[in-house]
């Protein structure tokens, strides 16, 4: 079992290896198929390891070697494999290898080829560190990984100053946050005497509830960071400046729901503070909305997704703070299916568009794109929560689970942000593909994508309709072996149907009226064109303000980052006067007392004997002064005097 | 005063070393330094004698009698090499024979 | 009797090495350098030393000086020796300094209370034999390398100083000679 345990986790890197060997040279097919080949392996052991742990194996513990062993300090490089991780690991790799057959196809005509799976590959490596790792040191690692890996698939086309922008900010974004996340690796270090899952969580409940809040806020502000939760929210949508697979993978299914693992994962620590846990969850109730309604007025295709991939992670927050572990865990994997389709379908309308991303002036692309349209309506009706697609399973449980635990305001926040979603992401669907055709007019004659990639984006529809019909159960058996297990029922027979029928009939208004306004299906011919830009909606108050993200990376860039540019402007020069000026400081003394030494070599004996001369005479000074300075009389002589 | 001790000798011989370190100091032709280097080594050779004799040890006398030895032996080579260096560049001046500068 | 004997070599030698210091005569410091060198002999006679100041007059005075006096020979004396102005104060400053603390170590209790004898005289026998009796028995090898030293120098003096080193006379005698024989031949 350790061995699949090893392949599945060294896999990726193998594979990112070698597409690094031809990372200078031309593109080469070859250095598509081996890594994807690579990582359908690891898909393979995961599988083979979800079987075994569905069977009702106990989780495989395995440590590779010891990393730090000084004083109390033992941190071993460990791994395990027990239910969240399993799950975590199908996840990863099944997107993971899907998005690498993708983007052998979609990165055909790149210069860079070669470099992209490398990255790629090492970002899944990182993945699999993460979710795999027994101890929060090795999580950190490969939290930074990832972190390192979405930088550069981000900036990938670093010739584009905007793309390079981009990645320094999602890095530093998440930076700000892992310092925060340190501190509470460091504080459950300092007070449980260890950095493994295990003891540290067997060790917590003897806590103070002052420490473990503390330890707790601290991990979620590092889950914030990569999670993109508000505030740190303003990379994710940027980030989009990278090649569509990235934001299919990264952005959608893996890196961003790193945050919600960690959260899960801890789910011990965060039973016992009970409070932060309602602070994440309304904190991820806002951003649901947040994002939600800059979703709507958006006319960048990707960053509408990207909004929409925000929003559920804020649903994600709020079932993992209100105590319903595998609940989040749940709506993690089904969102990851039908986001990451969603992505790739919008690649593949990028790339017939010839890389234009203003749905605006798109339109019409159903009868020559057929299948792209099949798979991105279905992400769709995924996303909106329609039974029986996924979606309905885990984004209606998550309601449910507020409605419950008695948090209305909360339920409401929800129910309305469903609702926007729905429309948001069905404004998108019309737009690009019903309505007129908007495109042609720009000379733009758009094809399908290429054969194989559709059947590789075959597998995640699928699995986006029967995830969650076929897995709940199966799932909610197996990871409750390590989750609380809290099955959810409304005890109320009448609330529970009207809940149920309420919440899709709100939805599927919400779809109707985004077909109403953005296709020509209920239009009237003659006017309400569909798709044309209403001038005196734009110039609104309330459509500038969601339009511009509510002014918030003006309102950072204003007041952090010229700051912190003063800041290290004013810094360097204290550098170069200070530092600097020491350093070159006690290279000039050396110099100069070089220099001024110089004379005493110029070859000439006389100068030497005098010298010598000189340095004799010292030398008996000082024997003279230590003999005398050590004879009573001197001594004597001396302390009367007061110099002793 | 009228007793001469162990003292007096060594006083005189610090004296004439003194004297022969001025010399070597001084003096910058090569000839006149070979001068004041024996004067060094005399001087020397007086120490050794008086406290060899003032402690009725035989040990002084022997070690000037070797430095006696050494002294021949360092004039002969020293003024071998003087005269190849006057017969090569013409002079023995000491500010001339910079060529071991730096 | 002693002590007047004392002191008069020892302000002679004083003068002589003075004049062989500071002068500017290349002859006037050699004949001093000698003068002070056959006193110096003398205060050896006076610590009963007698066999090291007959070796002092016949090496140091005779063979030393006329060495010097040789080599003399080759420069040109007739000339000033020019010196370069050097600061004085430096050289006497150390000078003064140097001998005060020498003296200090000399004089100093702690020291003179320390020495013991190794090789002490035996009374009743004459310096000459007493140094005979230590030199060959306890002083055995450095006398024997003393005498290789001596040996060493002495053929180092002779390669340095001489000249058509790599012609042997015998044989330039043979070639004269054969050079004259076929010219009378011829």
């Amino acid at each position: 079992m350790e061995l699949y345990l090893y392949t599945a986790l060294f896999a990726p890197i193998v594979g990112s290896l070698f597409a690094a060997l031809f990372g200078m040279s031309k593109k080469n097919i070859i250095a598509g198929i081996i890594p994807s080949a690579l990582l359908f392996v690891s898909w393979l052991a995961s599988l083979k390891l979800l079987i075994y742990i569905l069977g009702g194996g106990e989780a495989i513990h395995v440590e590779l070697m010891t990393w730090m062993a000084t004083g109390d300090l033992y941190v071993p490089y460990g791994f395990i494999v027990d239910q969240v991780s399993v799950t975590m690991m199908m996840v990863v790799t099944t997107v993971s290898t899907v998005v690498h057959i993708y983007s052998i196809g979609y990165m055909d005509h790149d210069k860079g080829f070669n470099r992209f799976f490398a990255w790629l590959s090492a970002f899944v490596f990182s993945m699999m560190v993460l979710v795999m790792s027994d101890n929060f040191l090795g999580l950190f690692i490969g939290w930074e990984g990832v972190g390192v890996c979405s930088w550069g698939l981000i900036g990938f086309w670093y010739h584009k100053e905007s793309a390079t922008w981009a990645a320094n900010e999602a890095f530093i974004m998440n930076r700000i946050a892992d310092l925060a996340m340190l501190i509470g690796i460091f504080l459950v270090y300092w007070n449980t005497g260890s950095i493994q899952y295990e003891q540290a969580f067997a060790a917590m409940p003897e806590l103070s509830n002052g420490v473990l809040t503390s330890m707790g806020i601290f991990l979620f502000i590092g889950a914030m960071g990569k999670s993109a939760q508000f505030p740190l929210h303003t990379w994710l949508a940027d980030a989009m400046e990278g090649p569509t697979p990235v934001s299919a993978l990264i952005h959608a299914a893996t890196m961003v729901t790193a945050g919600v693992y960690l959260v899960v994962r801890a789910n011990p620590l965060y039973d016992l503070i009970p409070d932060v846990g309602l602070f994440i969850a309304s904190l991820g109730a806002f951003v649901a909305m947040f994002a939600a309604t800059m979703a709507l007025v958006n006319r960048d295709m990707k960053r509408i997704i990207a909004y929409s991939t925000l929003s559920q992670l804020g649903y994600m927050f709020v079932a993992a703070g209100l105590g319903a572990y595998w609940v989040a865990l749940f709506h993690l994997m089904a969102h990851a299916f039908f986001k990451a389709l969603l992505f790739l379908g919008a690649g593949n309308v990028m790339h017939a568009m010839h890389d234009e991303l203003d749905p605006f002036k798109m339109g019409g692309l159903k009868k020559p794109m057929k299948w792209t349209w099949i798979f991105m309506t279905l992400a769709s009706v995924a996303l909106a929560g329609i039974y029986p697609l996924a979606g309905f399973f885990s984004k209606d449980l998550i309601l449910e689970v507020a409605f419950i635990e008695h948090h209305y305001i909360l339920y409401t926040v929800l129910l309305l942000t469903a609702g926007l979603t729905a429309f948001y992401s069905f404004r998108l669907v019309a737009l690009i593909f019903n309505g007129d055709d908007r495109h042609s007019e720009n000379g733009v004659h758009p094809h399908e994508a290429y054969n194989f990639m559709l059947w590789a984006m075959l597998p995640l529809a699928i699995l986006a309709v029967v995830a969650g019909m076929i897995f709940k159960t199966p799932y909610f058996e197996m990871v409750t072996e390590v989750l609380p297990k809290i099955e959810y029922h409304i005890h109320n027979h009448t609330t529970a149907e009207l809940m149920l029928f309420g919440t899709q009939i709100f939805v599927g208004l919400a779809i109707f009226f985004a077909y109403f306004k953005y296709s020509n299906i209920f239009a009237d011919k003659k006017k309400n064109r569909a798709g044309t830009v209403d001038k005196k909606v734009e110039s609104g108050l309330l459509y500038q303000l969601l339009y511009n993200q509510y002014f918030i990376p003006q309102f950072y860039e204003e007041y952090f980052t010229k700051t912190y540019r003063e800041l290290s402007a004013m810094m360097w020069k204290l550098d170069m006067k200070v530092v600097d000026a020491t350093v070159d400081g006690v290279a000039n003394i050396f110099y100069n007392t070089g220099k001024a030494t110089h004379n005493m070599q110029d070859g000439n004996l006389s100068t030497m004997l005098r010298w010598m001369v000189i340095g004799t005479v010292i030398l008996l000074v000082l024997a003279v002064a230590f003999t005398f300075g050590q004879s009573e009389s001197v001594v004597d002589l001396l302390s009367g005097l007061g110099a002793i | 005063m009228m007793e001469i001790t162990l003292q007096h000798y060594l006083i005189l011989s610090v004296i004439l070393f003194v004297i022969g370190l001025i010399g070597v100091m001084r003096r910058k032709n090569l000839l006149l330094l070979f001068f004041a280097t024996e004067i060094l080594l005399n001087a020397v050779n007086i120490a050794f004698a008086a406290i060899g004799s003032y402690y009725g040890d035989m040990t002084g006398q022997m070690f000037a009698f070797f430095i006696i030895a050494i002294a021949a032996s360092e004039v002969a080579v020293g003024l071998g090499l003087l005269v190849l260096w006057y017969k090569r560049t013409g002079k023995i001046d000491l500010d001339a024979m910079t060529s071991m500068r730096g | 009797m002693e002590a007047i004997a004392f002191y008069t070599f020892a302000i002679l030698t004083t003068v002589m090495f003075l004049i062989t210091v500071l002068t500017n005569h290349a002859l006037y410091a050699l004949s001093a350098l000698a003068a002070g060198m056959i006193f110096i002999s003398a205060f050896f006679f006076l610590l009963g030393a007698d066999f090291l100041g007959a070796i002092q007059i016949i090496v140091y005075t005779g063979a030393v000086m006329a060495l010097y006096a040789f080599g003399m020979m080759f420069f040109d004396t007739t000339r000033d020796v020019v010196e370069k102005r050097t600061s004085p104060q430096l050289i006497f400053g150390l000078s003064g300094l140097a001998a005060l603390m020498v003296v200090a170590i000399f004089t100093a209790p702690i020291i003179s209370g320390n020495i013991i004898a190794i090789y002490p005289a035996i009374d009743g026998v004459g310096n000459s034999q007493m140094v005979g009796m230590v030199l060959f028995t306890k002083y055995l090898i450095p006398f024997e390398v003393a005498a290789i030293m001596l040996l060493v120098a002495m053929i180092a003096g002779i390669v340095l100083a001489g000249k058509k080193m790599d012609h042997s006379l015998t044989l330039m005698q043979d070639e004269i000679e054969c050079q004259t024989d076929e010219k009378e031949q011829v």
